[in-house]
């Protein structure tokens, strides 16, 4: 204690105030470099979309062909290319993350409507550690059951010859498409959902349900016009949570969608499900040892850039539809 | 399934007998509750199904001859060796992310939770945080190779002909620390949250300080929630195959960047567990898939050891209610 009353006739300081500052200024270091970080992404992106403008979103070309292009050109110090329209990768990151997140939300919301409300006790106490078992799997090993079990399966049993002949001089179908990328993130991004869809949903003051069961409605309506009405801002807060995660999905991705920059047209039947595509996230890491290549270096910084904007975007509608809650004095 | 549905609901719809105007149970509502058992037993299917399909191919592969000897190249699976520097790189990976991670999350959510002055920092740090969580780890690994390709950082990578490479298991680490911070956060900040002011205010009494109080009294109080944010940013950072792809560089051992005993083998380049995985994948370069499916057996039994452990601890918060 002596060498504190030092400091402290020293500084005006007490114990406290010191530990406040010691503590902000590790606060304030991680913040600055958070965002010291997301400066610098965009700042390194900046010349692939000053190059290209609008058309950077836009389609046109092979995309593949495109990297290509670009990787080489700076690999051989010629004069940079930049020439890049991502729309086939980012098509492909839309239909893949939004067929997998509309699924994943209606099966999760019955899912975590029956482990809080009408599950027998016993299967209650199993659900909740299987919840969280499988939203620890990690993805890599998600990628590994595609990339050996249901890719496969698609290829050898759901695609016909006919249709592999149909589009023999565009793509090969492997089995490695849509479909499977659709299924195993399904899988993955559903335990988020259900994991915050339950907390929501428990979070519902028991006076509320009780006062619809006390006016004879039964269980199953009360707890759907009641329960889940109540909980719509968590269910928009686990879905946005959950789609952050898909769009950042990057391993798997690269393992089961097939890496071609290809953009499944759903115009033509249901083949666009079996067709193979790239989404963002894995296009950074098939491409990560072209790094080397200054405008390379800088298209991937792009996507990445991409991805980051979308993934704040999120979190601010994650954070808005909160709000709400906290009115109602609900915590979750 | 329906009918199963159907046959159950009677015993769970309320036992009034009211009759008239709004009838029980109709059709919808059965079929309603049919769906939810259906989804809820298949969602326990899948479950049980992954993990079984991994525990059997992973015993059918996995030797224990695996676990000590170093992988090397080769066409011929009976000669590419086990995965012995893999899976001391997950440790080394883990240990040094989360040694980083956990004291950096328990500072900034006890200032979160007892400080959090001026407001406005609060509320940059709050969705700062939340940011972070929600961003892709490829991006965090993209950010890293530039970082650590600095000069001024080189001394944590090997350097080469004045070019810094830039790979390296502090790189890794550093940007993996990252990974884990968002759920230590989030679970530590929770459970000081939970604790009823009376519980400071009963320390401030007795004369002690804030930071006494938060200390002695408080952190003691959260410790479960501690080791559950804690295990679940170290499930994070264990699965996490993005970062290790970028900045561990891939070297299927440990490649060290000179002959100092640990910090040449920190400075140089290794691989983990789900980067093997990934390398031995039918898509990546190794293309072994006994090798890759007794590693994700090795992988699937730390992931299950690390939510036991999350179980326990939850058990134990709950076992201790605030009331």
């Amino acid at each position: 204690m002596d060498e504190d009353g030092l400091l402290e006739e020293a500084y005006g300081l007490s114990q406290d105030q010191r530990a406040e500052l010691l503590l902000g200024a590790l606060v304030c270091v991680v913040v600055a470099l958070l965002v010291a970080m997301i400066a610098f992404v965009f700042h390194e992106a900046w010349p692939s979309f000053a190059h290209n403008g609008v058309g950077w979103f836009g389609p046109g070309g092979s995309v593949d062909g495109q990297i290509q292009a670009i990787f080489t050109s700076g690999e051989l110090n010629q004069v940079a290319v930049w020439t890049f329209h991502a729309w086939p990768l980012i098509w492909s990151t839309i239909l893949i993350t939004a067929a997998a997140v509309a699924i994943a939300f209606v099966g999760s919301l019955f899912v975590a409507v029956f482990m809080v409300e009408f599950a027998p006790d016993r299967l209650k106490r199993v659900l909740e550690p299987v919840v969280r078992l499988l939203a620890s799997v990690p993805s890599v090993i998600y990628g590994l059951l595609g990339v050996l079990v249901i890719v496969p399966f698609i290829g050898d049993h759901l695609i016909t010859e006919h249709e592999k002949a149909s589009v023999t001089p565009v793509i090969q179908l492997s089995g490695s498409s849509v479909l499977a990328a659709v299924l195993i993130l399904t899988v993955m991004i559903a335990p988020i959902m259900i994991a915050v869809f339950a907390d929501g949903l428990r979070a519902v003051p028991r006076g509320w349900l009780e006062g619809s069961l006390a006016l004879g409605i039964n269980r199953w309506r009360t707890f759907w016009k009641v329960g889940v009405r109540t909980a719509r801002p968590v269910l928009v807060a686990g879905t946005v949570l959950a789609t952050a995660r898909a769009l950042g999905e990057a391993v798997m991705l690269s393992m089961v969608s097939g890496g071609v920059g290809f953009s499944p047209n759903p115009a033509d039947g249901l083949i666009f499900l079996f067709e193979p595509s790239r989404p963002l996230a894995a296009t950074i890491i098939a491409n990560t040892e072209q790094l080397s290549s200054p405008p390379m270096k800088h298209t991937l910084y792009a996507i990445a850039a991409v991805l980051l904007f979308s993934a704040a975007m999120l979190s601010l509608i994650g954070w808005a539809a909160k709000q709400p809650m906290k009115r109602y004095g609900v915590i979750a | 399934m329906s009918a199963l549905g159907a046959s159950l609901s009677p015993s769970q719809s309320p036992p009034g007998r009211r009759t008239g105007a709004s009838p029980s149970w109709r059709l919808s509502d059965r079929i309603g509750l049919g769906f939810a058992w259906l989804l809820g037993l298949l969602f326990c299917a899948i479950a049980a199904s992954i993990v079984l399909y991994f525990l059997i191919e992973g015993i059918q592969y996995l030797r224990p001859s695996l676990l000590v000897t170093n992988p090397t190249a080769s066409v011929n699976e009976s000669q590419t060796g086990g995965f012995l520097d893999p899976l001391l790189g997950t440790v080394i990976v883990a240990l040094m992310a989360m040694a980083v991670a956990i004291p950096t999350g328990i500072g900034i959510a006890v200032w979160l939770s007892e400080f959090g002055r001026p407001s406005a920092l609060a509320r940059v740090t709050e969705s700062c945080i939340e940011m972070l969580a929600g961003t892709p780890s490829v991006v965090l690994a993209l950010f890293g190779t530039i970082l650590f390709e600095a000069p001024a950082l080189g001394f944590l990578s090997q350097t080469s002909r004045g070019i810094v490479l830039g790979q390296s298991f502090f790189a890794a680490s550093a940007m993996l620390s990252l990974v884990g911070l968002p759920m230590v956060v989030a679970t530590v900040r929770e459970g000081l949250q939970v604790i009823p002011s009376h519980v400071r205010e009963a320390s401030y009494a007795v004369g002690k300080t804030k930071i006494a109080t938060t200390r002695r009294v408080l952190l003691p109080a959260a410790r479960p929630s501690l080791i559950t944010g804690s295990m679940l940013g170290l499930g994070r950072v264990i699965g996490d195959t993005a970062v290790v792809l970028l900045l561990l560089g891939g070297t299927l051992t440990f490649s060290n960047a000179n002959s100092t005993p640990v910090l040449g083998t920190l400075r140089g380049t290794g691989d983990t567990l789900t980067g093997y995985i990934y390398y031995n994948a039918p898509t990546g370069d190794g293309n072994q898939p006994s090798k890759a499916y007794a590693a994700a057996f090795v992988l699937m039994l730390i992931v299950l050891a690390l939510n036991l452990g999350v179980d326990f601890a939850l058990r134990r918060s709950r076992a201790r209610l605030w009331n």
